[in-house]
């Protein structure tokens, strides 16, 4: 705590957590950076059968069998064809004691951001709307909203989500 | 304390664990060989491993261990100096000491009571052992123990109630409960209730398991001994009780009669077994062991069970020279890139360059096969740990049984991926007992028929092909194939009619149901977890063939891939994605004629092949994949096996067969039905490698086969993303 930001007295605001934001239909969201392994262009993945039509499939990164999933479809929005600035984040994932790699399918990279924790707020209850449960949080900047999401729950259904939640 | 201390410490302790237990083995092993009039060199051995086994156990602070393992050593320490002779009697008392140190460190890690009652017998028995050499008796084996203790026991009880509750997997290890009996049946006057509060109703009960107990009554002359003889080879499959029958004989005073009642309670005696007198009676000698094994036994078999599960998986032990020759060939793979690195310059490509860069990428491509190879040999373990085991298991059984054998083991140094060999020990304890028990004769036996008085038993183990193979070969009495067949016929496994091939015969032993049941005869014992074998071996990719001659000897050969990490695939287009079939699994494949293709009720699509009708799986449909394909005739038919039923696979073309590497999906994802894992194919693609007995399934559940004339049915049902934990 030696070098405390000017100004800053609360102990609570000079804990910042870093973010690597991203956009998808125009939102601004964030998830947290030392979950990110990588980030990727957008690669045809072998569809796995019988899943959701969130889960795109599987690609082979460096000998590592990886899901992917579209977070424009897990968040209940119209899907898109992937352009030039179509990127896969790929997380770190924790399933129970598991890690897990899994990439997700955002519209575009935006930013890597530090957000003071005070500044985290928890999200409003939206109730049963799809992707609400995604939420962990939102950060308020001063010039945009960001919607901080909980990267162990992108790849769980929303029933098992709500089970896991309670 | 810290946590670095004490996680510093349970790391030592697992060393000390593992390093102890496989002292024991080398103890174990020499002992045997010592039996057998071994070389000088290893009672040295034998000793050393004593040794370090209680220097170890000191420093730990296990002082039951270190008192235990110093009386062992003493006795051990005598045989060297040639203060006596390792007579069969001593080898069989150390044995059973090498067994109780097992059990009590196998305690001390479980963190479990390590106190074990027989701890203090067999120290009674070696320290008298040790004395009557110091007594100058020479090489006399110590008298039968006296039990130790409050009550001292009378020399031989009237008889015992053997209280024995297998559980409910004691068939699955191949071993008989009738068997048993019969053993104890031999021992005196024999009387056996069942208890069968444990069955199930009809449609619950699994014909594998074991759902009965029994109280048995042994009456006459028999020690402790013996008749935990009996049982030491389920002892870990069951919960067993021993207490000592009174008889009218005035052997007790008070505190025995007392105690004689409070046990009959305790070890819930029935009424039905023991008539009131004896119940009564006094039971002192139980006293030692009984009652503290009743309780536990339960929680000591969960532990066990435990233990065989962690211990196998949890590190993997790999040699000095494997390791150093990884080092090797990535210095050499340091070395190629350094090389092909130099090239990466502005400068043209010439000529000399180019010559350079493709030694260069040959260079590489030598260096990661190599790299390739060498990583799977660290998965790869000899399979004398399987082995090991056998002299033991032989040396005991043939004892219990009263014949001679002689155990020849060769391959022990023969290499296999650990998982299968983990998979293979119990399969081979199998057919070494049925050898044991069935094939090899009894001495008088052997004599009449001419043979010598020792029975062979080789297990062998060699690299055949991209194979391996394990041979357990007697030279017994053989199959006799026409009680098989007979048998069989009882069965109606075969028709009365039907005439089947030696070979046919033989295979009959694999059939479910051949083993269960009124399976009295010596021969049908052969049945017994057969069938298990078979499937085992199956579920490793690998094939079981038997070959017998009447009254020359039986040969087993269990042919196994050597690794589960690569097998060998048919590549198979289906819309425009690639999948890998496993080779096994592949029969044929045919080009679809339109006319064979039936509709069975309306609902199962069949295509008649000769005289067979095959259910078609479109595999499109299926895996969720749009094919561009017009008419059914268009596509291809390949005919896959399934648990003995075949299946018709739909798909569009047929690529090359290639080797593919294995991949988890369950890694990053989970498990989906119908597929066996994920690989990658030349291209970085991803492929899947489809799990035929999975696919057959889902094509049950989607409503029998599929349909495939006629417009589409509804679409596939997803099955919900698994969130797995």
């Amino acid at each position: 705590m030696s070098e405390q930001t000017p100004g800053a007295t609360d102990s609570k605001s000079t804990s910042n957590e870093q973010l690597l934001t991203f956009i998808v239909n125009g939102e601004e969201y964030g998830v947290d950076i030392l979950r990110v392994q990588e980030i990727r262009g957008w690669s045809n993945p072998m569809p796995i059968p019988n899943t959701p039509s969130y889960v795109k499939g599987v690609i082979n990164i460096r000998g590592d069998i990886v899901p992917i999933a579209d977070l424009r479809e897990r968040l209940g929005l119209a899907h898109r064809d992937y352009g030039a600035t179509t990127a896969v984040v790929v997380l770190r994932v924790m399933q129970g004691a598991r890690q897990r790699i899994m990439g997700v399918v955002v519209d575009a990279m935006s930013d890597v951001t530090n957000v003071p924790v005070a500044d985290i707020k928890p999200p409003p209850d939206f109730g049963e709307a799809a992707g609400a449960a995604l939420a962990k949080g939102i950060a308020t900047l001063a010039e945009k909203m960001v919607t901080i999401l909980d990267v162990d729950r992108i790849f769980l259904l929303p029933s098992a989500a709500v089970d896991a939640a309670a | 304390m810290s946590s670095d201390l004490s996680s510093l410490q349970a790391q030592l302790m697992g060393t000390f664990f593992e390093e102890s237990f496989e002292g024991l083995e080398r103890l174990e092993t020499g002992l045997l060989r010592l039996e057998e009039g071994a070389e000088p060199g290893v009672i040295d051995d034998i000793f050393r491993a004593a040794h370090s086994i209680k220097g170890a156990a000191g420093t730990f602070g296990f002082g039951g261990v270190t008192e235990f393992a110093h009386d062992l050593e003493t006795l051990l320490d005598q045989i060297r100096g040639g203060a006596r002779v390792a007579t069969g009697e001593l080898t069989a008392l150390m044995l059973e000491a090498v067994d109780i140190l097992r059990r009590v460190l196998q305690r001390h890690r479980d963190g479990g009571d390590p106190a074990l009652p027989e701890v203090a017998v067999v120290r009674v028995r070696l320290q008298a052992s040790v004395k009557a050499t110091v007594a100058g008796e020479g090489t006399a084996a110590p008298p039968l123990p006296v039990a130790p203790g409050p009550s001292a026991a009378p020399a031989t009880p009237a008889g015992w109630v053997i209280r024995f509750a297998p559980h409910l997997d004691l068939l699955e290890s191949g071993n008989e409960p009738w068997r048993l009996m019969r053993e104890l049946e031999q021992l005196g006057k024999f009387q056996v209730e069942a208890d069968l509060t444990r069955l199930p109703a009809l449609e619950l009960l699994e014909p594998t398991k074991c759902y009965l107990s029994w109280q048995i009554r042994v009456e006459g002359a028999t020690t402790r001994a013996q008749v935990e003889d009996v049982f030491s080879w389920v002892a870990d499959d069951c919960d067993l009780s021993i207490a000592a029958l009174g008889d009218d004989a005035p052997l007790g005073d008070g505190t025995a009669l007392r105690d004689g009642a409070a046990l009959g309670d305790g070890a819930a005696l029935g009424d039905g077994v023991a008539p009131p007198r004896e119940q009564a009676a006094a039971a002192s000698a139980a006293l030692v062991t009984a009652p503290a094994r009743v309780a536990p036994a339960a929680e000591q078999a969960a532990r066990q069970r435990r233990d065989e599960g962690d211990g196998a998986l949890a590190s993997l032990r790999v040699g000095v020279d494997k390791i150093d020759f990884l080092m090797n060939m990535v210095g050499e793979l340091v070395i190629t890139q350094s090389m092909l690195g130099e090239l990466d310059d502005d400068g043209p490509i010439d000529e000399r360059r180019l010559g350079r860069l493709r030694a260069g990428l040959s260079q590489l491509a030598r260096n990661s096969r190599a790299l390739q190879e060498s990583v799977m040999r660290l998965r790869s373990m000899p399979v004398g740990v399987v082995f090991n085991r056998f002299p033991r298991l032989v040396h005991d059984l043939s004892r219990q049984l009263g014949k001679r054998v002689e155990l020849q083991v060769t391959g022990q140094a023969t290499e296999l991926d650990k998982t299968i060999l983990e998979k293979l020990g119990d399969p081979i304890v199998h057919l070494v007992r049925n050898s044991l028990d069935h094939g090899l004769e009894t001495a008088e036996e052997r004599r009449a028929a001419g043979k010598p008085e020792v029975g062979t038993l080789s297990l062998t183990a060699a690299h055949r092909g991209g194979d391996i193979v394990i041979e357990v070969r007697d030279d017994g009495r053989g199959l006799d194939l026409e009680r098989i067949l007979k048998k069989a016929r009882q069965r109606c496994l075969v028709g009365a009619e039907q005439v089947l091939s030696e070979a046919e015969t033989t295979n009959l032993i694999f059939a479910p149901g051949f083993s269960t049941a009124e399976a009295v005869t010596d021969l049908s014992g052969r049945g017994v977890g057969m069938d298990v074998v078979g499937r085992n071996v199956k579920a490793l990719g690998g094939k079981i063939v038997v070959q017998s001659v009447r009254g020359q000897g039986t040969t087993v050969s269990l042919r196994l891939p050597l690794t589960l990490a690569i097998i060998d695939g048919q590549l198979v287009q289906v819309g425009d994605r690639p999948y890998v079939v496993p080779l096994l699994s592949i029969v044929e494949s045919v080009q679809i004629d339109p006319v064979r293709v039936r509709r069975l009720v309306g609902q199962w699509d069949v295509y008649r092949l000769r005289d067979q009708l095959v259910p078609i799986v479109d595999l499109g449909r299926l895996l969720g994949v749009t094919t561009a394909r017009a008419a059914t005739a268009a596509g291809l038919l390949m005919i896959v096996e399934s648990d003995g039923q075949h299946l018709g696979l739909l798909v569009d073309e047929l690529e090359g067969q290639q080797q593919v590497v294995v991949k988890s999906l369950e890694a990053n994802f989970g498990r989906v039905p119908g597929l066996a894992g994920a690989t990658i194919l030349g291209d970085g693609n991803v492929s899947f490698i489809l799990d035929i007995p999975g696919l057959a399934k889902l094509a049950k559940q989607q409503g029998g086969a599929e349909r495939m004339v006629g417009p589409a049915a509804a679409a596939p049902p997803v099955t919900p993303l698994e969130a797995t934990v």
